[in-house]
């Protein structure tokens, strides 16, 4: 029980400590100096360049500066104080900030969209394992299919159905500029999920067959285990043998992929969000980007990697409640 | 007489039980992995051949946005290119990428998810904890601000197939973990352990086979996501330069405003090769899945009419299924 903690704790430990590592070293690894690169972008874009701005963006990428190793202790003790530097794009607004902005629209967004699409998705999986061979079942390979498609592509083609052909959503943006201002107003949030539907439309659908196949595979294993045939022939309700006795032991898997998943939705988000023009976390990303904002690429880039983890220490804690196995096999 | 009887019809078994067991290896021919087959065939030949056969993708035109015609069987864009040109080249460039991605991620899970699982201890341990914590580190968004950092002129194809396929075998390798460790522990391994087999001949001859099917499985993955995260990139305009991908037709078309002028031919032929690409895969993993867990295989209602049953019969059959 004690070991099964500790190794959960190391385990998290390492990985905080490679994202903000990682954070730290790519643009100090990568071939070329980042100062270069970007006073050439910033000549290309005729911008005049001064040896202070040389000097200014050396102190902000660390090209230059101390040992690597004091750079490091600097970093480090700049995230302990929350100091994540200066924002470019939106100067001089600090990049906790402006990231502070964006988080909850894309928490709200691709958190719900998630637990809609993992809710339906195991649900649907676990009634065509119980029924093989049924419509649903047989529903299942066109499902997956949906999962080979971009997101991007499907957000591009729901927007050219639902907002050109059919002018039924709002194109653009979090929430209706015009008529509401940000607030815990009925306005506002009615506003809000009005212009989140699609974003969230496209994420349910190309996120929902992975989760039906999965939990439509592990039902039928399950199915087929002697307990299942014990309860069966004890004369129990079907009912509780599905949900009870099948269902309950074939969600774990999709349960601990989960978090892993969460991953390729926060990846799949980010350029949906570019083409909704939806104001979260990705559209910052590829703002900070596209202007060279290298301080928010890194912040954006550390608490997208901390949200991810963050989201896999709550599934974690919850597994070991749900799996008393998971515990004891340590 | 009696015994000959018997040798007459074990004969014949045996002969044919040395190709029985390759075809055992091999994905059962059903219907999904014959479409599965059909279309990815289809997708790649085109991508060999297309850019041969048709012209210059870059050749502009005073045609622009004109929708699908006699002379255009895609349409043109802003400046008038063929976007079926450009579809032949964009599939080929997204192939590469995605084959590249596929070796190469599938060697970084083998290396990880074998070599640890088999060795054990400290290294075991190591190797581990490396892949759960490549699992939790998004991928995009490292590969964007990877990405970002190298000079355009030095973001070349093997870097960003390099840069992907090191954000996405982690997956890979902890499944793989978990089969060789079940695999390791079983009584024929510890049987060429005993007769004195070296370890690298363990690892390639006993256990390697046993692997083959989710490997395969895995690798057919890490082929979609590879070309789905290409995309992605391209489409922000992150790409591997010099390359011309179907991400990179996407970008083109959302950036000249496509969408707004309603030209509908010139993005959705290049999210369809993709989408259709990636359930062509899907559908020959699903034939792969039935070879690893055969409880997944033959118990679907078209599989049971296959049988010759009666529909009674079948109906007899589900009802004994829902109990």
């Amino acid at each position: 029980m004690m070991r099964f903690y500790l190794q959960k704790i190391v385990f998290y430990v390492v990985a905080l400590w490679a994202a903000v590592t990682l954070n730290f070293l790519i643009p100090r690894l990568m071939p070329g100096n980042p100062v270069d690169v970007m006073i050439a972008k910033m000549g290309a874009a005729g911008q005049p360049v001064t040896p202070g701005t040389r000097h200014a963006l050396e102190v902000e990428l660390g090209g230059s500066g101390g040992s690597l190793l004091h750079q490091y202790g600097a970093y480090i003790v700049n995230l302990m104080h929350g100091n994540l530097g200066i924002s470019l794009t939106d100067y001089p607004e600090k990049v906790t900030t402006v990231i502070g902005q964006a988080l909850p629209w894309t928490i709200a967004l691709v958190g719900l969209a998630t637990i809609i699409s993992f809710i339906l998705g195991v649900g649907l999986g676990m009634l065509a394992g119980w029924k093989r061979g049924s419509w649903l079942d047989n529903l299942i390979p066109v499902t997956t299919m949906f999962q080979a498609v971009p997101y991007f592509w499907l957000a591009l083609i729901l927007v050219l159905v639902l907002t050109r052909v059919v002018p039924l959503f709002p194109y653009a943006g979090g929430y209706d500029v015009a008529s509401t201002t940000p607030g815990l107003s009925l306005g506002f949030i009615g506003s809000a999920i009005y212009h989140g539907f699609l974003p969230a439309l496209t994420i349910v659908i190309s996120s929902i067959g992975g989760w039906m196949l999965g939990m439509r595979n592990m039902m039928v294993s399950t199915l087929s285990e002697d307990y299942i045939v014990t309860a069966e022939a004890k004369g129990l309700n079907p009912r509780r043998v599905r949900m009870t006795y099948a269902a309950r032991n074939a969600v774990l898997p999709s349960l601990s992929g989960f978090a892993i998943s969460l991953g390729f939705v926060v990846a799949g988000s980010i350029v949906t969000e570019q083409v909704f023009s939806y104001p979260g976390i990705g559209q910052l990303l590829f703002t900070a980007v596209s202007n060279d904002d290298y301080a928010l690429m890194q912040g954006v880039f550390l608490v997208i990697s901390l949200s991810v983890l963050a989201a896999n220490l709550v599934v974690d804690v919850l597994y070991g409640l749900i799996d008393p196995r998971t515990r004891a096999r340590s | 007489m009696a015994s000959t009887l018997a040798a007459d019809e074990t004969a014949p078994a045996q002969a044919s039980s040395g190709r029985r067991s390759i075809a055992r290896l091999l994905p059962s021919r059903s219907p999904k992995l014959v479409v599965g087959l059909i279309i990815a065939g289809v997708i790649i030949l085109w991508g060999i051949v297309g850019p041969l056969v048709v012209g210059d993708p870059h050749a502009i035109s005073t045609n622009a946005f004109a929708p699908p015609g006699p002379a255009h069987w895609l349409g043109t864009t802003q400046t008038g290119e063929d976007v079926w040109t450009q579809v032949a080249y964009g599939t080929r460039g997204s192939l590469i990428i995605g084959f590249t991605v596929g070796i190469l991620a599938t060697v970084l899970s083998a290396f990880f998810g074998v070599l640890g699982a088999y060795l054990g201890g400290a290294l075991d341990e190591g190797f581990a904890l490396i892949t759960n914590v490549a699992l939790v580190i998004p991928g995009i968004p490292l590969v964007i601000v990877i990405g970002n950092y190298v000079p355009t002129n030095q973001r070349g194809l093997l870097l960003i197939a390099l840069v992907l396929a090191i954000t996405s075998w982690a997956g890979s390798a902890r499944v793989l973990r978990a089969v060789t460790l079940s695999i390791r522990s079983r009584d024929y391994v510890a049987a060429s352990r005993v007769s004195g087999e070296k370890t690298w001949r363990i690892l390639v001859v006993e256990i390697l086979p046993n692997l083959i099917p989710v490997m395969a499985s895995q690798f057919v993955f890490a082929i979609i996501f590879a070309i789905l995260g290409e995309a992605g990139l391209s489409f922000l305009g992150l790409g591997a330069s010099n390359t011309f991908t179907l991400g990179t037709i996407l970008f083109q078309a959302y950036n000249d405003l496509a969408l707004t002028q309603g030209a509908w031919w010139w993005f959705v032929p290049p999210g369809l090769v993709i989408a259709l690409f990636g359930a062509a895969l899907s559908l020959i993993n699903f034939s792969i899945d039935e070879i690893i867990n055969p409880k997944l295989r033959n118990q679907t209602r078209s599989a049971r009419k296959a049988w010759g049953l009666t529909d009674e019969q079948i109906r007899l059959l589900e009802k004994e299924d829902i109990k």
